[in-house]
C-alpha cells in the first residue's frame, strides 16, 4: 500500500481520540458547574418519602428567607454502606444522612469531614430516631410475639445483609442485645441464638428497601425484621389489610445520623446552605414531617404530639454494646461474629 | 434430527414429535420473551394511560430520558468511529498480535458489567489512581456524566467491530488496492469503497450498540451515584421508582425503554434482511465479471 493509508490512519485516529477526550472533559466541567446550584443529600434506603417531603419544605423555607432564590435538594438513596462507599469514591454529597454512625465515621477517617462530626449537631447529630420491630402477615398466623418465636421450626425470617445494609446491622444487634439480656444470657448463648436466627433467613437482600420489597411485594417469608418506619409504612400505607406490626419486649434504639461533608461543601461553596438544611431537620416543621413518615422526632414537643403514632417500646442503645467502632470490628469485620455464625 | 430438517414444508406431513417440539419452542418463547414485556405494559397502564404519561413527564423522569439519549448518541458515535477503524485494521492488514487484538476487543462481552464499572471507579474515584488529581484541576469523571459515558462505551465497545469484521474480511482488499492505484486518498477509499460495501452491517452494529447503551444497568449503576435528576439513566431511574413503591411510574418508564429497544431491534432486523437480499446479487455480479 502507498503512504496514504497506515500513517494517515494513525495520525487521524490520534487526533480524533484527543478531540473525544477534550469533549469528555468539557462535559465533566459543565456538569459540575450546574451541580453547584443544588444540594445533594446522600441517604440510606428507607428515607425516600421522608426526604422528598423535607426537601420541598426546606426549599420553600430557603426561598422565603433568601429573597425567593431557589435551592433544589436532591436525594440519592441506597444501602447505607454502599452509599457511604460512593461518597468516599467521589459522589458529590453535600450532606450525608446515613443509617448508622459507623458509615459516617468511615468517611471522617478518610478526611471527608471532621472527626468530631457527631458533636456538631444536637442529639448526637440524630434528628430522628427509630427502632427495630417485626412485620408479620395479617393476623400473625405463625404466632410471633418476640425474638424467641423467630427461631421456631417453619418460621422464615427476612432481613437484609448486615455487610451491606445499615438496617440489617441494627436488626442483628437488636437480636444480639436481646439474647445477651435473657436470664443466663452470655456471649455464647447470644451467638447460638443468632446462628439459629440466620438459619431461618431464606435470602439476604443488599438493602432494607430490597428486603421490604421481598416481604411485601414478592410475598417471601413469615416475618420481616425492619426499621420501625419501614414497617409502619408497609403496615399502614401499603397494605393495611395485609400486615401486622409486632413490637418485641426489648429492642434497640436506632440512631441514624446526619452530617455535613466538609470537603465537598467547601469545594461546591454550599456550606451555608448545607448547614441550614441540617439545622432545618430539627425545626418543629421538619420534626412533624418526620413523624408523618414514621420517624420518631427527637424534639420533645413533636414527640409528645406524635406519641399516638408510635407503639411504646423498651430499648437499649448502641453504647450499651460498646459503641459502633467496637461492634463493627467484633461482629461485621471479615471473619467476625457474623461471618462465623453465617458460614457454619 | 432428519425429521426436523426444513425439507418438509407441508404441515400435513409433520410427525407428532415435530409438532410437539415446535409447540414447545413457541411456548418457551412466549413465556420467556413475550410475557415479560406484556406484563410491563399491563402494569404501566394499570392506572390508565394518563397516569403513565404523567409519570414519564415528571422532571426527574425527563432528565433520565434525556441523559439516556445523550449517552446513547455519544456511545454510538464514538464506538462507530472506533469500530470502523478497528475492523478496517483487523480485516485488511496482517500484523503481529492481530489475533490478540481480536480477542481483546471481545473482553466487554465476557466481563461482568459490574466489574467494568468498578474498573472506572478504581481509576477515576477519589480513592482511585487518577481521581484526586483530576478533581484538583476541575475534572470530575466518576459520579458524573463522563463516568456514565465511559461505562456505556466499555460495554458497547465490541458491537460495531464484531459485525463489520467478518464482512470486511470476506470482501478482501482488492477494491481498496485498485482505488489506491487510481490515486484515491485514505478518506476517499473509506467513504467511497469500504463503507458502502459494509453499510448494512455498519447500521446493524450501530443499532446493536444503541440497544445495549440504552439498557445498560450494571456498569452505569456503579459509577452513577444514583442522583435522581442528575446522573440517573432510564434503567437506574426505573429501579429508584420501583424501590420507592411507585410501581406505575416504574413500569411506565420500563415500557418506554422497552418500546425504544424494540424499535431499535426491529430496525436492525429490517437492515439485516436487506443485507441478506443484497448479498446474493453481489455474488452474481462478481461471478459474471470473472
Amino acid at each position: 500500500m502507498t503512504s496514504s493509508s497506515p500513517l494517515t490512519l494513525t495520525r487521524r485516529t490520534l487526533f480524533g481520540a484527543a478531540a473525544a477526550c477534550a469533549a469528555l472533559a468539557a462535559i465533566g466541567r459543565g456538569r459540575k458547574a450546574s451541580a453547584a446550584q443544588a444540594l445533594l443529600n446522600v441517604s440510606y434506603d428507607p428515607t425516600r418519602e421522608l426526604y422528598a417531603d423535607i426537601n420541598r419544605a426546606f426549599a420553600a423555607q430557603w426561598a422565603s428567607t433568601h429573597g425567593g432564590s431557589a435551592l433544589a435538594v436532591r436525594t440519592s438513596n441506597g444501602g447505607s454502606g454502599a452509599q457511604a462507599r460512593s461518597v468516599l469514591e467521589g459522589s458529590p454529597a453535600d450532606v450525608v444522612t446515613l443509617g448508622l454512625a459507623y458509615d459516617v465515621d468511615m468517611l471522617a477517617a478518610h478526611g471527608l469531614l471532621a472527626t468530631n462530626w457527631q458533636t456538631r449537631l444536637p442529639h448526637n447529630s440524630t434528628p430522628f430516631t427509630s427502632t427495630i420491630v417485626f412485620l408479620t402477615r395479617k393476623g400473625n398466623p405463625k404466632g410471633i410475639h418476640g425474638w424467641a418465636d423467630l427461631v421456631r421450626d417453619g418460621v422464615q425470617v427476612v432481613t437484609p445483609n448486615p455487610k451491606t445494609s445499615g438496617g440489617a446491622r441494627w436488626n442483628y444487634l437488636a437480636a444480639w442485645g436481646w439474647a445477651l439480656r435473657q436470664p443466663g444470657g452470655t456471649e455464647d448463648t447470644a451467638r447460638a441464638y443468632l446462628k439459629s436466627l440466620f438459619a431461618h433467613v431464606p435470602v439476604l437482600d443488599a438493602g432494607a428497601r430490597g428486603a421490604t420489597n421481598s416481604f411485601v411485594q414478592r410475598g417471601l417469608g413469615d416475618v420481616l425484621l425492619a426499621w420501625e418506619d419501614e414497617a409502619l409504612l408497609a403496615a399502614r400505607d401499603l397494605g393495611p389489610d395485609k400486615f401486622d406490626i409486632v413490637v418485641p419486649d426489648l429492642t434497640i434504639l436506632a440512631e441514624p445520623p446526619v452530617a455535613l461533608v466538609d470537603k465537598n461543601v467547601d469545594a461546591h461553596g454550599t456550606r451555608e446552605a448545607a448547614q441550614a438544611y441540617l439545622e432545618f431537620l430539627y425545626t418543629p416543621e421538619a420534626q412533624k414531617i418526620g413523624a408523618k413518615h414514621y420517624f420518631r422526632p427527637v424534639d420533645p414537643t413533636a414527640a409528645a404530639e406524635s406519641a399516638s403514632i408510635f407503639p411504646a417500646v423498651k430499648t437499649f442503645d448502641i453504647a450499651s454494646l460498646g459503641g459502633w467502632t467496637a461492634v463493627q470490628k467484633k461482629h461485621f469485620a471479615s471473619s467476625g461474629v457474623f461471618d462465623q455464625i453465617y458460614s457454619k | 434430527m432428519n425429521a426436523l430438517a426444513p425439507s418438509s414444508p407441508d404441515n400435513a406431513r409433520r410427525s407428532p414429535a415435530e409438532i410437539a417440539l415446535i409447540a414447545a419452542a413457541y411456548a418457551i418463547v412466549g413465556l420467556m420473551l413475550v410475557l415479560p414485556p406484556v406484563l410491563v405494559f399491563t402494569e404501566a397502564l394499570r392506572s390508565g394511560l394518563g397516569a403513565a404519561l404523567a409519570s414519564i413527564t415528571d422532571p426527574d423522569a425527563l432528565s433520565a430520558i434525556k441523559l439516556t439519549l445523550e449517552m446513547t448518541v455519544a456511545a454510538v458515535a464514538i464506538n462507530t468511529s472506533f469500530g470502523v477503524l478497528a475492523a478496517w485494521l483487523l480485516a485488511k492488514y496482517r500484523f503481529p498480535g492481530r489475533s490478540v487484538l481480536v480477542a481483546l476487543i471481545e473482553i466487554p462481552i465476557s466481563v461482568s458489567p459490574v466489574v467494568a464499572g468498578l474498573v472506572w471507579l478504581l481509576l477515576f474515584g477519589t480513592q482511585g489512581w487518577w481521581g484526586e488529581a483530576l478533581n484538583r484541576v476541575g475534572i470530575t469523571i466518576a459520579f458524573a456524566t463522563p463516568g456514565i459515558l465511559l461505562a456505556t462505551l466499555f460495554v458497547t465497545f465490541p458491537f460495531v467491530t464484531r459485525t463489520l469484521l467478518p464482512l470486511m474480511e470476506q470482501q478482501g482488499r482488492d477494491a481498496e488496492e485498485a482505488a489506491t492505484l487510481l490515486g484515491a486518498s485514505f478518506w476517499r477509499i473509506l467513504w467511497g469503497v469500504t463503507l458502502p460495501e459494509a453499510r448494512w452491517a455498519l447500521l446493524s452494529g450501530g443499532l446493536l450498540t444503541t440497544a445495549r447503551a440504552m439498557g445498560e444497568f450494571g456498569a452505569v449503576s456503579v459509577v452513577s451515584g444514583h442522583i435522581p435528576g442528575l446522573t440517573e439513566t432510564m434503567p437506574l431511574h426505573i429501579e429508584t421508582l420501583y424501590n420507592g413503591y411507585q410501581s406505575v411510574a416504574a413500569f411506565s418508564m420500563a415500557a418506554l425503554l422497552a418500546i425504544m429497544a424494540m424499535a431499535t431491534v426491529g430496525m436492525r432486523s429490517l437492515f439485516e434482511a436487506r443485507m441478506r437480499r443484497e448479498e446474493p446479487r453481489k455474488a452474481e455480479t462478481a461471478g459474471g465479471g470473472a
